[in-house]
């Protein structure tokens, strides 16, 4: 287990390496002067001259490039061209709203999913079955973005049911949850179906095999034959899905945050997109996806833990 | 070497009934119907129009759906239907040439990966490792921050997030061919890499890539939806999917039939791929198939 889990994380440091290297080369692609690309175009002489030796913009692109890691390694990841705060500061701020929209969305899909899934795969043609086929393929084909756009539409401009944008008053925790549902159900309905279709494809594979048949003869509870014994395997497959899936699911609390107007990460590197201010689309575009690396590397490590089987495989 | 005329009649009658079978099934029918509906209304919009789509008509301007304005009028008086036709154009022009590309590049060096030295597999999958780290909404803003939106920066991040997908399937069909008794009998009879690559080994693992591009469309065309409903991909006036629902959603408290005509469209070409590629899937490879 121990060599598996510095192996995997070996592979994830690699794959930071190469998401700061392409970052790094994004910056230096681009025709101009680097120090102006970061500053804006109104800073002054000193400024740039004061970046330009900070950055160590002056001496080969290598030496910029060990420069800009170490920086980025000790926290530190430029300074807002406007407001020059910290730009870790600035994401500080704003990643727990994104972190609870992520983790809300995925969380009641995976509530509901996967009972659906073991439902639908217990009783294949029932009633259930049909409903979650129906649900997995028809909240599929939806684009996230476009389940955002119709339900502040419906639930919010039509029914006023639901607040429609921001993320509710500092400090008042029922105002902040009322403002979180819709971008939660709008990242989170696509996967409730896909969860379902998943868990119930693994689940039927895995109720015919013969541990699960000698479980029924010895007796056991249904309900503890598929809760305890089929799910820890049929669940796996899915852990690696959630873990994979978490990109997409990133990509949608992007949107989700746009079009609610919700303070999060996505949203300040979409607004920093637009303002041309490079730092904060770095440091938004470094920390998005260290989180996704980090995701898949506990998903991955989850399974191992699970599954005996894997850790040899790696 | 020719087939006996008992193998080809047969192999033709294992056509017809695959066939037969594609379509008795209702998904696969309403999947293709839905994929001709695209790809017609996108090659004909010019003449299905009722109005050019960018002709502005002030007087009319925000009027809700009715008989002279199926969807509506945005804010300029347009027709949003015939933008929405017309939407199908840039839809339908990413999606064909996003996916092909990405499949030939994907196929390519997934065989390159699955055939080659060791190390070359390692970096590769490294490479594709590294692309699918990045969320592709994050890649695209990363990428617009520095270029500026264009429909060349869509086809860009369309292309570049899809190949590892193909090359991942093409690498694990190559690396289950690899030792195959067809494969080393070519081999000893002296057939070069590129021969074998090509004449065998190619015929062999493209059947999987095809159901994945059928598969991979609607990503494709919600990419491009995506992007142009932030306003950094297709640009105004030229009309997109994705920029009907953002003008719809700049608007929506006064013109809600904008987002509501312009997600429609998409909604069905996502259905009508996804149906299409899973039906094509159960038919020719049962093994990826789900349970029936």
């Amino acid at each position: 287990m121990a060599f598996y889990f510095v192996k995997r994380l070996g592979l994830s440091a690699l794959v930071v390496g190469t998401v700061l290297l392409v970052l790094f080369s994004l910056l230096h692609m681009i025709p101009g002067n680097p120090a102006i690309l970061a500053l804006g175009t109104r800073a002054t002489p000193e400024a740039i001259a004061e970046y330009t030796a900070r950055m160590r913009l002056d001496e080969p692109v290598w030496v910029q490039f060990v420069h800009f890691v170490s920086q980025a390694l000790r926290g530190d990841l430029g300074a807002d061209v406007f407001s020059n705060r910290p730009v870790t500061a600035v994401i500080g701020d704003r990643i727990g709203f994104s972190l609870a929209l992520i983790l809300t969305g995925m969380g009641w899909a995976v509530l509901l999913g996967v009972p659906l899934g073991c439902l639908a795969a217990v009783r294949p043609r029932s009633w259930v079955d049909r409903v979650t086929g129906i649900l997995s393929v028809g909240t599929i084909a939806v684009p996230s973005f476009l389940v955002a756009i119709w339900s502040l539409l419906l639930f919010s401009l039509q029914l006023h049911w639901l607040p429609a944008i921001g993320a509710g008053e500092p400090g008042d925790l029922s105002d902040q949850l009322s403002h979180l549902i819709l971008p939660a159900f709008a990242i989170g309905l696509g996967w409730v179906g896909y969860l379902a279709r998943m868990v119930r494809a693994s689940m039927l594979e895995v109720l015919g095999e013969p541990y699960i048949r000698s479980a029924r003869a010895f007796g056991l509870p249904p309900r503890r034959i598929v809760g305890g014994y089929a799910l820890r395997v049929a669940i796996l497959p899915t852990i690696t899905l959630i873990g994979m899936g978490f990109g997409g699911l990133i990509s949608s609390a992007v949107f989700a945050e746009i079009i609610f107007a919700r303070p999060g990460v996505g949203k300040m590197i979409f607004d920093a997109v637009s303002d041309r201010n490079f730092p904060l689309v770095q440091g938004g575009v470094l920390v998005a996806t260290a989180f996704y690396i980090l995701v898949v590397l506990v998903s991955d490590l989850v399974i191992a833990w699970l599954d005996p089987r894997v850790r040899s495989s790696l | 070497m020719p087939l006996s005329p008992v193998a080809d009649a047969g192999a033709r009658r294992d056509r017809r009934d695959r066939l037969r079978r594609f379509l008795s099934d209702w998904q696969a029918v309403v999947g293709l119907a839905l994929v001709i509906l695209f790809v017609a209304s996108a090659v004909f919009a010019p003449w299905i129009a009722p109005y050019d789509p960018n002709a502005m008509d002030i007087p009319a301007r925000m009027s809700g759906p009715s008989w002279a304005h199926l969807a509506g009028t945005d804010q300029l008086g347009r027709d949003t239907f015939s933008r929405i036709l017309h939407g199908g154009r840039v839809a339908l022009l990413i999606a064909a040439i996003g996916v092909s590309v990405s499949l030939v590049v994907g196929l390519i060096l997934g065989m390159i990966a699955g055939f080659g030295p060791r190390w070359l597999d390692s970096l590769l999958l490294l490479v594709f490792d590294g692309v699918r780290s990045f969320p592709s909404i994050i890649l695209a803003l990363a990428t617009v921050a520095l270029t500026g939106p264009s429909l060349t920066v869509v086809l860009a991040i369309v292309i570049i997030t899809s190949i590892p997908g193909y090359a991942r399937v093409a690498r694990t069909a190559t690396l289950a061919l690899r030792h195959a008794e067809f494969i080393l009998a070519e081999r000893s009879l002296g057939a070069g890499t590129t021969r074998i690559l090509l004449h065998h080994m190619m015929p062999n693992v493209i059947g999987p890539l095809l159901i994945l591009a059928a598969m991979d469309v609607p990503v494709v065309v919600s990419i491009e939806a995506g992007l142009s409903f932030l306003g950094i991909g297709v640009l105004p006036p030229r009309s997109s999917w994705g920029t009907i629902l953002n003008e719809g959603y700049l608007l929506i408290r006064d013109a809600p039939w904008m987002v509501v005509a312009g997600g429609i469209p998409l909604i069905l070409t996502t259905l009508g791929f996804t149906f299409l590629g899973e039906a094509l899937r159960d038919t020719f490879d049962p093994r990826m198939g789900r349970e029936r």
